[in-house]
């Protein structure tokens, strides 16, 4: 075996390959035969370090020197400087967000990392997700060994998983060992184990990220619910808007069944245990686990009535326990080092951690992974680094469309399921989107309930047609139509359609609309009674102007204006818009080199 | 260019029996995969297709089009040479996506969901593409442009044009 004096992680998630890494490994090792280094540096592969923002990203290990944003014509420079000579490239070392990243020279030591404990992320961003050697040299498939081998009863898995804590990752929260046991207990010829990698809502992206970097945790943790239960065929329900991790997840299957560590006889076992791999197609009730189990079966993917529980009559009517990729990744760790240590992780009732997809206005945009009861605060302003251009916090949004906003004024809440609950909002998969001053809140609560509204199967009509009530009158508000009464009647309706609806999807769409409403209600009656969108963002409520005392009469704005709105003399009258045909396209305030146009 | 198309048509319906042969006797359960594999060959999932495909299955014509049109994924439309998926998912949008969908609806003078008459572009305003960290994105076809402001959107599209 070569013993390699460095090692080049270079990122390979949705992310970087979108920036070009794919082609940055194909120079690096052009440059490396070139320099003579092939044997000395090795060029691995790997999934997600999470820093997505500031990709393409390289890591180059023993040093733990970090790469942001590497263009393929870079490594030219970075293989002669730095493996040739040692003299690690200063210039791709700093990051262009103005975070304080640059100033620790280690990736752990970054603010960015330090606060993180990478559980679920254990080994993404650090393994080569296609090779199983690397997982296996990770203790990969080591807690299904032991299982198997020990000859571990069932029962005992399940009280493994109980004592850790372990909650869903994907919306509820429901306890995972407890799910175990309810299909455990089913009598059934056929059961089967069902992973929910339909990751739908928009702005989280953990699963896929899991999925690409380390897609043998989940298989290894499939094969463990599969024995626990006593199930032997495992579907995975996967978006085919994932090309990468699909892919990389039939070639995980593959290299596992060639292992003996899926398939017949499992480590020589009696237990034998496959995997199929299913595409959704683009539906985000398909994450309700009744849909999506219709879905598998075919079906259009309408949720149904519970109980009876999946547990007991769930895929093809047999007992079925559906858990999401996140989820599963946690539970290889849990035989690892045992249920104790991962309930030591976490608050009293949320154990372990959670990976949050931390996007919109802050600076270190990408995937973090903190241990339960870390606060909003910490995750914002610590690990994210703040937000860009010294604007001011407004407001956090997680759980996506089924979620809510949480304000300044809730910054220091620690984050576990019943928190997030208190709060308005909820955990859900894991979005964490952050926003500022600029953002209004009202046009928030449209955009999820277009998301609802567009994304409701249609089987219950409260869901079906409330939302399109609810998003209608938002339209009226925030296009300068609305009445005190409408805000009345959008908490009515909320009620109704919570009510009302058979599954989570309608449950909840109502939560980011009561959510705004009761953290930044001033804004609603703002648009309602002084007809303004603080923010300019609504543009039936916006209007441009030119300030006459900045206007430097160049007319650069009267050329760009779509319509011809603006009219005015070159260098002798200053322009004016005539706001009455003025289309609010913002042309005139991109073009004005002087900042004498503005909004209100 | 006639006799071109014709045996790609032929190469098509072959494919497509293919398909339909690897999954025979499966029925209903394979019925979203046929799809998506018949939507890879053909682009969309005109109605002949969707014949096809019931009758190779044994379910109905109308269960066939009820999972469709059930699925996003799925279209009933051809879609433009180069399909411009922009994303609009939270983290887009809070970054301004929509400037940028409106900035291409106006360059291409269709909205999204459509395609140009002359078959060059279609827009398709999607959820999320899980590249959040280049927010705001818009793909074509496979290539992905990230961190955009709408000026740079005439550039891009000029590009294609030529193609």
């Amino acid at each position: 075996m070569d013993l390699y004096r460095a090692h080049v992680l270079v990122c390979c998630g949705t992310g970087c390959t979108s920036s070009k890494s794919g082609k940055i490994i194909e120079n690096l090792e052009k440059e490396l035969k070139a320099q003579g280094l092939t044997r000395e540096v090795k060029v691995v592969k790997t999934g997600c370090f999470g820093l997505c923002a500031e990709g393409p990203i390289m890591v180059v290990y023993p040093e733990g020197v970090m790469y942001y944003r590497v263009s393929p014509d870079d490594v030219t420079e970075i293989v002669s400087e730095h493996f040739l000579k040692g003299r690690p490239v200063a210039r791709l070392m700093t990051v262009q967000t103005a975070v304080p990243l640059d100033q620790a020279r280690n990736v752990e030591e970054s603010d960015f990392f330090k606060k993180q404990v990478r559980v679920a992320l254990r080994n993404c961003g650090i393994i080569n997700p296609e090779s199983i050697e690397e997982y296996i040299a990770h203790d990969g498939y080591m807690a299904l060994g032991k299982i198997l081998t020990d000859k571990m009863a069932p029962l005992d898995v399940i009280n493994e998983v109980k004592k850790s804590g372990l909650r869903g990752r994907g919306g509820g929260g429901f306890p995972t060992g407890l799910k175990w046991e309810f299909a455990a207990r089913q009598q059934n010829d056929q059961k089967y184990v069902c992973c929910n990698a339909d990751e739908g809502d928009p702005g989280a992206f953990m699963d896929r990220s899991i999925l690409e970097g380390d897609p043998h945790s989940v298989i290894e943790a499939m094969a463990i619910a599969g024995y626990a239960i006593e199930a032997n065929q495992g579907y995975i329900y996967v978006r085919a808007e994932y090309p990468i991790a699909v892919q990389r997840l039939k070639l995980a299957i593959e290299q596992a069944k060639a292992y003996g560590l899926l398939g017949e006889h499992v480590f020589g076992s009696a237990f034998s245990f496959d995997i199929e791999i299913r595409l959704g197609a683009g539906a985000f009730v398909c994450g309700e686990e009744t849909a999506l189990m219709r879905s598998i079966e075919g079906k259009r993917g309408n949720p149904t009535p519970r109980p009876p529980f999946p547990a007991v009559k769930g895929l093809f009517d047999k007992p079925t326990i559906l858990n999401n990729v996140e989820t599963y990744a946690n539970i290889p760790v849990i035989f690892q080092k045992g249920s104790e240590w991962f309930a030591s992780l976490g608050t009293d009732k949320s154990k372990g951690t959670k990976v949050f997809a931390l996007g919109g206005k802050v600076n270190n945009v990408g995937l973090v992974e903190i241990p339960m009861g870390t606060t909003v605060r910490e995750v914002v302003f610590d690990i994210g680094g703040g937000i860009p251009n010294n604007k001011a916090f407004k407001a956090v949004q997680t759980g996506g469309p089924s979620g809510g906003c949480i304000p300044a004024k809730l910054l220091d809440t620690p984050i576990d399921y019943d928190n997030l609950i208190a709060v308005g909002s909820m955990m859900g998969s894991g979005g964490m989107i952050v926003m500022d001053e600029d953002t209004c809140m009202v046009d928030i609560a449209k955009f999820f309930l277009e998301f609802t509204v567009d994304e409701s199967c249609g089987k219950c009509a409260p869901c079906r047609i409330g939302t399109r009530r609810m998003l209608e009158i938002l339209e009226k508000i925030t296009g300068g139509t609305g009445t005190m009464e409408d805000i009345e009647a959008l908490e009515r309706l909320a009620v109704g359609i919570k009510e009302g609806s058979l599954c989570a999807l309608g449950q909840t769409a109502p939560n980011p609309v009561l959510s705004t409403l009761k953290h930044f209600r001033e804004e609603y009656i703002e648009h309602v009674t002084d007809k303004r969108c603080r923010c300019g963002v609504c543009k039936g409520l916006t209007q441009y102007f030119i300030l006459t005392d900045l206007c430097k009469m160049c007319g650069l704005c009267a050329k760009r204006c779509p319509v011809g709105c603006i009219s005015g003399v070159l260098g002798k009258e200053p322009f004016v818009i005539d706001t009455a045909k003025c289309i609010k396209c913002g042309a005139c305030m991109q073009a004005c080199k002087f900042k004498a146009v503005v909004k209100r | 260019m006639g006799s071109t198309k014709t045996k790609t048509h032929d190469e098509q319906v072959r494919l497509l029996d293919q398909v339909i042969e690897k999954h025979r006797g499966q029925g209903r359960k394979a019925l979203m995969q046929v799809l998506q594999e018949a939507q890879a060959i053909y682009g969309y999932l005109p109605l002949d297709v969707q014949r096809t495909v019931a009758g190779g299955l044994g379910v109905s014509v109308a269960e066939v089009y009820g999972v469709i049109t059930f699925y996003s994924f799925f279209s009933l439309n051809p879609k433009g040479e180069f399909e411009i998926s922009v994303c609009l998912g939270t983290a887009c949008y809070v970054k301004g996506s929509q400037a940028i969908l409106d900035k291409i609806e106006e360059e291409l003078h269709i909205k999204a969901g459509e395609c140009t008459p002359d078959g060059k572009f279609s827009i398709n305003a999607c959820r999320c593409i899980g590249a959040c960290g280049l927010a705001p994105v818009i793909m074509v076809n496979e290539d992905v442009y990230g961190r955009l402001t709408p000026d740079q959107i005439p550039a891009i599209l000029a590009k294609y044009k030529e193609a």
